[in-house]
């Protein structure tokens, strides 16, 4: 019996009987779908937290200050003096550091932005021009702080204050009131929406000096530092640390983490649970694939009268194995084909109610799910066909 | 032509031993026409699945057509079945989700031939055995007698050298039972040799030689 009528006689077998074939398809397709939507969900919760932290910046090291360590506390701390603050001139001095490409100083507070009659409490950001590339937050109009111009009373929106105080979308060139100081608006941001729990769609920024003078301070709240490469992002972490302990006189009381650390950690962990909840869902696979050989063993029983009347036919050991084999190879087929439809459609529907998060089902998790269902059906036929085939056919033949 | 000398088929039951077969010896020649009868249990039903390769002898020697089959692998006795034998049997064997030029089309498919030479072949046997307008259906929807005009075409659509009926009529009534004794006449004078294994007396006698049977021997062979 050649190949081609091995698959259509099976073929046919298989869609008559319905019943069973449906089960064993319905089983296969729910462990298929199981892996995709599973590895889908896992890896969008994994690009989601990427995505996040990469939007603050990348090869991004953030200086802080004081000692974010539990051993041993602050050192001052000890002798009952506060730690020292991070400066506006360490921000200038870190600069120079071969490994870093740009900085930025960050000052946050709250104060009163009023314009037009409008008056609201906003989240002031106090910096420099290089905010903009280092955060990678983009303008919808205008231009952010201007290079060199800490002195030139500019404010920058985000989209929501820019909307709420200039409606008609005109803020550009406005006159706006913060604190007791006027700024003239030089741009807007595009919406970012919300970054780690922080809506940059409602602050306003302002250069770096002119918010110390609002605040009243003259520390820095953290100095954003971009390293020259991925590769140089810990040697830039330990070099900003040196200069900073040598400034401070040998005392090390500023903190510097870098944001690829905590990202490839959380990518790890999450790496890890996108594969572990792929391995539970493959086991539901392996349940089916049990399924399969006690329906396919059922099946022998079932036709063993057929087995004997196609070995009186003249139908050697082989060509049975082949048709109980093809037929498991049948249902795995349209078991994996549809899983892998179902759990498609099953992502697509977590993108739809989530739009946040990036449910797409990994390439390898898809292809792994529908490779493990043909492998477990036609693993799980190799043992009925081989008793199909071993039948004796005189006592096939009666049935028995 | 078919020689068996001295076979003997036992079947152990706990341990208990039947002799189904015990040392029998037999020569049929080519486009014989033989009835073989006996009581139930005389080991006719065993001598005919022998016959067709289908049980092994536990002892004794089988000639088929001037080569010894006694000792053929599995493999090849099911070519051998495939190329010289046909099987009847009273209970039809027609694989239900087939329909009947399908059932008639097995052992084509199952030698490798072309789908076209199938088909016209599949054809002609319809047409001699009378079953044009019921090719597309199903056994479950043909009469008694409709199933074993299926079956006869299906056992001869290689054109065996044998036919082995296991009481072709025993499952249908008497007139419906001539009318396949009829066709399967035809077919032996056609050239086939023709081997019925029957309970019936009457259909027996038209066979040209009768062997007798009884307790796993041949007690009576006359012409
Ligand atoms: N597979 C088997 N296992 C055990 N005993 C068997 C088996 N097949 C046949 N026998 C025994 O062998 C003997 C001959 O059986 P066989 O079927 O050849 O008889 P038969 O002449 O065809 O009878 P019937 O007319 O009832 O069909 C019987 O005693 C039967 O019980
Ligand atoms: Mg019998």
């Amino acid at each position: 019996m050649n190949l081609r009528d091995t698959l259509t006689l099976s073929f046919s077998t298989v869609v008559s009987y319905r019943t069973r074939s449906l089960l064993i398809v319905l089983a296969m397709a729910l462990g298929v779908a199981a892996v995709v939507v599973l590895t889908a969900l896992g890896e969008g919760a994994r690009r989601y937290v990427v995505g996040q932290f990469s939007s603050l910046g990348t090869n991004l090291v953030i200086v802080l200050p004081g000692r974010a360590e539990t051993s041993g506390g602050f050192p001052g701390a000890a002798l009952g003096q506060t730690p020292r603050d991070l400066t506006l001139d360490d921000a200038l001095f870190i600069s120079h550091l071969p490994q870093v490409k740009r900085y930025a100083p960050l000052n946050v507070g709250v104060a009163e932005l009023s314009a037009g009659g409008k008056l609201r409490e906003v989240t002031v950001l106090g910096s420099t021009s290089e905010l903009l590339p280092i955060r990678h937050m983009k303008l919808s109009q205008g231009s952010f702080l201007a290079h060199g111009s800490e002195r030139s009373a500019q404010i920058v929106l985000g989209s929501v204050l820019a909307h709420e105080f200039f409606p008609d979308g005109n803020a550009v060139g406005q006159r706006v009131r913060l604190g007791d100081s006027r700024f003239m608006v030089s741009g807007v941001l595009a919406v970012q929406g919300e970054s780690m729990g922080f809506n940059s769609d409602e602050i306003a920024i302002i250069p770096v000096d002119y918010a110390q003078e609002l605040f009243n301070t003259n520390t820095l709240f953290r100095i954003l530092v971009e390293a020259r490469s991925r590769n140089a992002i810990e040697p830039a972490k330990a070099a900003i640390a040196h200069a900073l302990k040598l400034r401070h006189d040998g005392e090390e009381d500023v903190t510097v983490i870098t944001q690829d650390a905590i990202l490839a950690t959380f990518d790890r962990i999450l790496r890890a649970l996108t594969l572990g909840v792929a391995g539970i869902a493959a086991i539901s696979l392996a349940v089916a694939g049990i399924l399969v050989m006690n329906v396919m063993l059922v099946a022998v029983a079932q036709r063993t009268s057929e087995i004997g009347l196609l070995k009186a036919l003249g139908a050697p050991a082989a060509d049975i194995r082949r048709l109980f084999f093809a037929e498991a190879v049948w249902l795995s087929l349209a078991g994996g084909a549809i899983g892998y439809a179902l759990g498609n459609a099953g992502a697509w529907m977590i993108r739809l109610a989530y739009p946040t998060l990036p449910a797409w089902p990994p390439a390898w998790a898809s292809m792994a799910g529908v490779a493990t269902a043909l492998i477990t059906g036609i693993l799980a036929s190799l043992l009925p066909a081989a008793r199909a085939a071993r039948l004796d056919p005189v006592l096939a033949l009666s049935g028995k | 032509m078919i020689r068996l000398t001295s076979i003997t088929r036992v079947f152990r039951m706990g341990d208990q031993e039947v002799r189904a077969l015990n040392g029998v010896n037999l020569d049929i020649a080519s486009g014989e026409y033989v009835s073989i009868m006996g009581p139930s249990g005389s080991g006719k039903s065993t001598l005919l699945n022998v016959v067709g390769l289908l049980d092994r002898p536990d002892s004794g020697r089988y000639e088929l057509d001037g080569s010894d089959v006694t000792d053929l692998s599995e493999t090849e006795r099911a070519r051998v079945r495939r190329e010289k034998i046909g099987f009847v049997f009273q209970s039809f064997h027609l694989v239900p989700r087939l329909t009947a030029a399908e059932n008639i089309e097995l052992p084509l498919m199952l030698e490798g031939i072309a789908p076209a030479e199938r088909k016209s072949r599949v054809d002609a046997a319809l047409d001699a055995f009378d079953l044009k307008d019921r090719a597309r259906h199903r056994p479950a929807e043909l009469s008694g007698g409709q199933r074993q005009r299926v079956a006869i075409a299906r056992a001869t659509i290689l054109r065996p050298t044998a036919l082995l009926a296991d009481e072709p009529t025993g499952n249908l009534d008497h007139r419906i039972g001539a009318e396949v004794m009829a066709l399967l006449e035809g077919l032996h004078h056609a050239g086939t040799t023709l081997i019925v294994v029957t309970h019936d007396r009457e259909l027996g006698a038209r066979a040209h030689r009768h062997i007798a049977m009884r307790d796993g021997e041949i007690v009576g062979d006359e012409k």
